[in-house]
C-alpha cells in the first residue's frame, strides 16, 4: 500500500480529481474504511451511481470483483464491514 | 403549491438533462453537469476513471461536436500524450518484421483514409436495464457519430509481415491501471476485422485532431464495432498467434450467446455460453423531444432522431404518436455512409390535445429491428428496446 501511494505520488497519476471531493457518502459505520479503499483507484460516485438496485449478494459481488479481480489491496478482515456498509446505506 | 409546482418542474427538467427516468435515483443524483478541460459540460457519471455522457439535444446534428463528445475510461492513470513523443510498436508472434512508427511517419508513409462512423459503447443505455445491473449506469449519451481520419490498420500490419497462424490483433493504449494488480484495458480483435478495409488507426476526429480525452494522438476505429475495440492513445499493437486472454476479452464485455441477432462472430474467443461483444444492434433515439414535454397542439409535429446499425445500412424507421397502435414511415436523412447513424424526420399536423405516447423503431437492411421487450444480459449490453417518451399536447 506505501510503496502504491508513494508511486502514484511519483507519477502524478492516479491523482485525485480536485472534484471528486465534493462527492460525499452517508455517514454511517464503515463509512471511512470504504472511502479509504474504494478511493484509492476510483471516485465514491461510482457507488453513489450503483444505487439502490443490489442486495448483499450483489455488493458482495462487486467487492470480491474488486478484490480478486482488479487486486484492490483490502485485507480480509475489512471487507465484511465494507460490504456491511455499502448494503445499508446504498443497497436494497 | 405555486412553489411545489416550479419545484416539480426544475426537477423534471433536471432530471430531462442527467437522463432519463429509467435510470436509478442514485444514478440521477449523483450526476452532474460539469466540464472536463477542453469539453463542453457533460453528464457527469463518474470523476475518476473519467465517465461523461453526451446529452440527448447534442444528437440533433449530423456530426457530434468533439467537445461534446462523450468520455469513457475504465483505469484512472491517463497520461496527457505529446505527439512528439508518441510512438507506436508493431509486433508479436504473428509478425516477421516488428517495427515501430512515430506521428509523423504514421502520417506520411500511409495512405489517409476518411470514414463517417458512429461510435457507441458497449454498455449505452445500461442504466435503462431491467433490473439494473451494475457500472457506469448510461442513459442514452454514451455515443458519438463523427468523421475519422487516419490510416488502415491493415496497411501498417502488412509493413509487418503478418504471419499465416495470425489469430488475433492485440491492442494497448497509454492508460493504466493505479494498482499493478489491476488487469490493462487491452482489447484484441479476430485478425479478419482487424484487415477489414474500414478498420483504421485514427488521428483526426471531425477535421481536427483527436481531443485528448477521445485518444490522442491515435486510436483505434473499428466501423460497425462497439466502442470497447476503439483503444484509445494507441500504444502498442500484437499480432498474436494465440487468442489473447486478458481480463477486458475472456470476461468482460461478453454476452450470451444465441440472444442477439449478430452476424460478426468473434470465433477464437467464443466458449460454450458466450462470446465477446461485436457489432451495434439496430437501434434509434428521438432527439429532439424531452420526455414529459408539453408540446403545442395548434402547431405541426416534428419529430426527429437518429438510427444506427453495425453497418449494413438503415432501411426504415416508423414512428408512432398513439404509443405503438399506428407506424408511419419517417423521411431518412442523407447517407452518410453505412457506419455512421441515419438522420430521420417525422412531421404530421397538430395532434389532438391530451396525452401522446412517441416512439420511433429502426429496421435495418437485413431485416432486424429493434426489441419491445428488454433483451437481458448481466452487463446490460445491446439495449435496442424502443423508446416510449410520454409527452402532452395543450
Amino acid at each position: 500500500m506505501k510503496r502504491i501511494l508513494w508511486s502514484m505520488l511519483l507519477l502524478g497519476l492516479g491523482r485525485v480529481h480536485a472534484d471528486e471531493s465534493r462527492v460525499t457518502l452517508k455517514d454511517g459505520e464503515g463509512r471511512p474504511l470504504v472511502e479509504a479503499h474504494c478511493s484509492v483507484c476510483h471516485s465514491l460516485d461510482y457507488v453513489q451511481m450503483n444505487s439502490v438496485f443490489l442486495d448483499r449478494k450483489g455488493w458482495e459481488a462487486s467487492v470480491n470483483k474488486m478484490i480478486e479481480v482488479m487486486g484492490a489491496p483490502i485485507r480480509q478482515e475489512d471487507s465484511g464491514p465494507i460490504i456491511d456498509y455499502l448494503t445499508k446505506y446504498y443497497g436494497k | 403549491m405555486l412553489a411545489t409546482g416550479a419545484g416539480w418542474l426544475t426537477r423534471a427538467m433536471a432530471d430531462a438533462t442527467l437522463g432519463p427516468a429509467e435510470l436509478t435515483e442514485g444514478a440521477l443524483q449523483s450526476a452532474s453537469m460539469e466540464a472536463l478541460p477542453g469539453k463542453v459540460s457533460l453528464i457527469k457519471k463518474t470523476w475518476r476513471p473519467p465517465n461523461f455522457e453526451t446529452p440527448v439535444s447534442y444528437f440533433d446534428q449530423a456530426f457530434t461536436p468533439n467537445r461534446a463528445f462523450f468520455v469513457r475510461y475504465h483505469l484512472g492513470a491517463i497520461p496527457e500524450v505529446a505527439a512528439a513523443k508518441w510512438s507506436l510498436t508493431i509486433g508479436g508472434d504473428g509478425t516477421g518484421k516488428p517495427f515501430a512508427l512515430d506521428y509523423d511517419a504514421l502520417r506520411r508513409d500511409f495512405a489517409p483514409l476518411e470514414v463517417n462512423a458512429l461510435c457507441l459503447c458497449s454498455g449505452n443505455r445500461r442504466g435503462l436495464s431491467n433490473p439494473h445491473v451494475p457500472g457506469i449506469q448510461w442513459g442514452h449519451g454514451a455515443m458519438g457519430n463523427a468523421r475519422w481520419k487516419g490510416v488502415r490498420l491493415k496497411d501498417v500490419l502488412h509493413r509487418a509481415g503478418v504471419k499465416k497462424e495470425a489469430t488475433e490483433v492485440v491492442f494497448d493504449g497509454a492508460d493504466s491501471a493505479v494498482l499493478d494488480k489491476t488487469p490493462d484495458f487491452v482489447k484484441s480483435l479476430p485478425l479478419w476485422k482487424a484487415l477489414d478495409e474500414n478498420t483504421m488507426l485514427a488521428y483526426e476526429m471531425n477535421g481536427e485532431p483527436l481531443p485528448h480525452w477521445n485518444g490522442f494522438p491515435v486510436r483505434v476505429v473499428v466501423p460497425g464495432w462497439t466502442a470497447t475495440y476503439w483503444i484509445k492513445h494507441l500504444t502498442s499493437i500484437h499480432v498474436s498467434t494465440q487468442a489473447f486472454k486478458g481480463f477486458w476479452m475472456a470476461t468482460g464485455y461478453r454476452i450470451p450467446k444465441g440472444k442477439f441477432p449478430i452476424v460478426d462472430r468473434f470465433v477464437s474467443q467464443e466458449t460454450e455460453a458466450n462470446t465477446p461483444i461485436t457489432e451495434m444492434v439496430v437501434s434509434s433515439l428521438i432527439t429532439n423531444l424531452q420526455p414529459n414535454a408539453r408540446l403545442n397542439a395548434h402547431s405541426p409535429l416534428e419529430v426527429r432522431g437518429v438510427a444506427w446499425d453495425g453497418g449494413y445500412g438503415i432501411a426504415e424507421v416508423l414512428v408512432s404518436i398513439d404509443g405503438g397502435e399506428n407506424w408511419r414511415k419517417a423521411e431518412l436523412g442523407s447517407d452518410l455512409g453505412r457506419f455512421a447513424w441515419r438522420q430521420w424526420r417525422f412531421a404530421r399536423p397538430a395532434p389532438q390535445r391530451g396525452n401522446a405516447i412517441i416512439m420511433a423503431r429502426a429496421t435495418n437492411r437485413q431485416g432486424a429491428s429493434q426489441t419491445e421487450q428488454l433483451i437481458f444480459n448481466p452487463a446490460g449490453y445491446h439495449n435496442n428496446v424502443v423508446q416510449r417518451i410520454p409527452v402532452e399536447f395543450v
